[in-house]
């Protein structure tokens, strides 16, 4: 039955949506702190995935974004590799000072 | 593609349910992972597949990028994390139980949500007429660029001045995010780099309280002995790097 | 392909010709892989028999042992399939498949002639480039599923080397996508074609270096000597595959074979002329003969050409191998940032530049014409003619948007910007 439905944006939000909130529930759930970061690109992802679906021709050639769409998903890529570059370094750092990588232990600013 | 879809008009939803499926199931498999390697390659599986949704909804490029600056950089830099600090205990990490229960809570509840809103809305739950003409249409890299230097040509066609004036490209963002890309390239160096300035102070210091410590008990020779002693194990030990074992 | 299966089969515009047109681009694709494998395995042996004054080869399958690879795939297969106790056993059993299909997965958008590919993709050259890179993941995974310290540190090194190459790679990519105006490989090929002045590669002295920039770290990309820190004999037992044996460390190989000739045939299309040969001969006989025979005739040809220039690529990588000592880890990241980073920049900005003042090309200096220039999208698009105009206007001017709303297509001549119609993409 699914295969004979016509794709339309909706579909897309869809798994956009269920990327989003795995990658949600893993930055909630994940101790390691390169489990949280994963949750975050997938976050990015799911986001990413929306604004895909808006800019597409394909899917819905009336009042779709159009370029905007895919210039934004290019900036989110970017900045997600900027992110994962940061983070990286936090991590390592942190890792170096703490010989952890468990997020729980990284309380040393708790008032 | 358009050929295709005149041949098999179920193609597009073929595909759609295989990529779609792949990267849901390895999103499931990121999260209920617990070893950290397995879930960076689900996740890599996962993000590649959502580079295939890219392509099937005409978005080549975005695609294209998506495999090369997020699959082939970026992940490939969380692997590198990960084996940097993938040490046995680490590598298995439980999650407590409560965790588990407020996450899935919360995070059924959004997808609720969000799903309500993905097929809420009328427009984009109707599937529209798309002719040929769109479908091949899918040549946006020149666009594209010219966009990001401030040019848009798909925006010429309406005839307003608003949104002439308004869509008149990505420079500013495109020059922004370059420098942002600078910024972060030297930050990452900065504090990613070894610490062995820090290190060595930190000998340092530790060396000037032991002259200390000695200044002070000087006439204890006892005392200096076994430091010397405990000083010669730790040395011993240390020039050696496990790795040359066996 | 597909209409012509159809037509044999006589049921119409049916998707069965569809299947059938992918499976059989698929299983030659897999061919070029196993079957290339299978002889540059032989040649690794014989030139670094012929450079190190050996013989090589000489006794399975005559005089040449030629057959000495099939006889050692059989050996590999009859070998036993060990896993070590430390090992992750699914992503160790994994790894060679991941990247074996990662360097297959590259010639779906590698066009071997004109039409002559398995799926038009309009950003061929990224698509390529990217899930060659995807690659590294196999090297990764198995040195640390491997559960040895050497397979650790081997993948350990390829990763930093990889992602440090990726860049030089791309900003040389980058150069033949700018002349050419078009992302599309099939395009860019055939905008080479006729006399070998018209080869990228001759364009300007920036291109020149840029070819070369572009083969060295094409080289370090695929993990090659003098390049191959990640499976360093001397230092790392094997590196990456230390662990492995059978079948799978053949895999191994498979993959690696496959994308030192996805990344020649990369470079000759970008660079070389692609599938068109020093002097037009297939051209000048598909031409001849005319028709549909003519073009198959021409498209064969240029397979051919296409065929020997990744052969030549790869040969000329063997040469490397056996000529030049092994780096150390600090002088290949050394190498990539500190000289093919600001090399290939410096190539970049001297090509654009170079463009942009409309210097003489090699081709232009033998009196041919530049580069044939096509009017963008004239097919398959419904864009006001406006639209087409936009973008050879070059500079923004202060109100673009309001002048070309007066401009006419016909008018315009590409000068700056060269805007080409993918033509291939619709064939």
């Amino acid at each position: 039955m699914l295969l004979i439905g016509t794709v339309t944006v909706s579909w897309y939000l869809a798994v956009g949506a269920v990327l989003f909130v795995l990658g949600a529930v893993c930055m909630a759930t994940k101790r390691n702190l390169l489990g949280v970061l994963m949750g975050v690109e997938l976050v990015l992802n799911g986001a990413n995935m929306n604004f895909i679906a808006f800019g597409s021709k394909v899917l819905r050639p009336e009042g779709s974004l159009g370029l905007d769409g895919q210039l934004i998903a290019l900036f989110v890529i970017v900045l997600a590799a900027a992110e994962a570059a940061v983070a990286l370094a936090i991590a390592l750092n942190f890792y170096n000072n703490h010989n952890t990588v468990d997020v729980d232990r990284a309380n040393e600013l708790n008032g | 593609m358009d050929l295709i879809a005149v041949a098999w008009p179920y193609w597009h939803q073929f595909f759609f349910i295989i990529f779609a499926t792949i990267a849901i199931g390895f999103g499931f498999g990121v999260l209920l992972s617990k070893n950290v390697v397995r879930m960076a390659f689900y996740l890599v599986l996962s993000l590649g597949s959502t580079a295939g949704l890219f392509f099937l909804a005409g978005a080549e490029f975005v695609g294209a990028m998506q495999l090369m600056i997020y699959v082939g950089g970026t992940l490939v830099l969380l692997i590198f994390g990960v084996m940097l600090t993938a040490q046995k205990d680490f590598i298995n990490m439980d999650t407590h139980t409560q965790d588990w229960i407020l996450a899935t809570i919360v995070g059924g509840s959004l997808l609720m949500v969000l799903l309500f809103g993905a097929f809420g809305a009328e427009d984009w739950r109707t599937p529209q007429d798309i002719n040929d003409a769109h479908v091949s249409a899918t040549k946006e890299a020149t666009p594209l660029g010219l966009a990001l230097t401030g040019i848009r040509v798909d925006t010429l066609g309406e005839s307003t001045d608003a949104v002439a004036d308004g869509k008149s490209g990505y420079l500013m963002p495109f020059i922004i995010v370059s420098f942002h890309l600078l910024v972060v390239l030297i930050g990452a160096a900065y504090m990613a780099r070894t610490k062995k300035l820090s290190h060595a102070t930190d000998d340092k210091s530790s060396r000037a309280k032991l002259m200390l410590f000695k200044m002070e008990h000087e006439e204890e020779p006892l005392e200096e002995a076994k430091y010397v002693v405990t000083h010669k194990g730790k040395s011993a030990l240390n020039p050696l790097d496990p790795n040359d074992e066996d | 392909m597909a209409d012509f299966i159809n037509n044999i089969f006589g049921i119409g515009d049916s998707w069965v010709g569809y299947l059938i047109a992918a499976l059989i681009a698929a299983v030659l694709i897999l061919h070029v892989v196993a079957v290339g494998a299978l002889l540059f395995i032989w040649m690794e042996r014989k030139i670094s028999g012929r450079i190190q004054d050996r013989l090589g080869p000489t006794r399975v399958g005559g005089k040449y042992g030629w057959l000495q690879t099939l006889a050692d795939g059989i050996k590999l297969i009859a070998k036993e399939d060990i896993t070590p106790d430390l090992a992750d056993r699914f992503l160790f059993k994994i790894a060679p498949y991941v990247g074996l299909a990662a360097s297959y997965a590259a010639f779906i958008a590698l066009p071997f002639a004109d039409g002559v590919v398995a799926q038009h993709v309009n950003t061929a050259v990224f698509f390529v480039l990217a899930v060659l890179g995807l690659e590294v993941f196999s090297v990764i995974l198995a040195g640390y599923a491997s559960g040895s310290k050497w397979s650790l540190f081997g993948a350990m090194r390829e990763a930093a080397q990889v992602v440090s190459y990726e860049v030089p790679l791309g900003m040389c990519v980058v150069v033949p996508v700018m002349i050419c105006g078009t992302m599309n490989l099939t395009t860019i090929g055939n905008m080479q074609a006729g006399l070998f002045t018209n080869w990228l590669v001759f364009n300007d002295p920036f291109t020149f270096l840029t070819a070369i920039i572009y083969f060295t770290c094409a080289t370090a990309g695929v993990n090659r000597a003098p390049f191959d820190l990640a499976e360093a004999e001397s230092e790392l037992v094997a590196g990456f595959h230390t662990e492995y044996s059978g079948l799978r460390w053949s895999l191994f190989f498979m993959a690696e074979y496959s994308s030192m000739f996805v990344v020649s045939a990369l470079a000759s299309i970008l660079f070389f002329g692609g599938s068109h040969g020093p002097i037009p001969v297939g051209q000048w006989i598909g031409e001849t003969i005319g028709g549909t025979w003519g073009l198959n005739i021409s498209r064969i040809i240029g397979v051919g050409n296409l065929l020997l220039k990744g052969l030549i690529g790869v040969t000329v990588m063997m040469w490397i191998r056996w000529t030049f000592p092994r780096l150390r880890i600090d002088q290949v990241m050394t190498m990539c940032l500190k000289y093919c980073v600001p090399l290939a920049a410096l190539g970049f900005i001297g090509a654009t530049t170079w463009q942009y003042l409309d210097l003489p090309t090699a081709n232009s200096l033998v009196g041919n014409p530049r580069y044939e220039k096509h009017e963008m999208w004239t097919e398959g698009v419904e864009v006001t003619p406006a639209a087409d105009a936009s973008p050879a206007s070059g500079i923004p001017d202060p109100e673009p948007h309001q002048e070309d709303k007066t401009a006419n297509a016909d008018s315009v001549t590409v000068k700056t910007l060269p805007v080409s119609v993918v033509k291939g993409g619709e064939r």
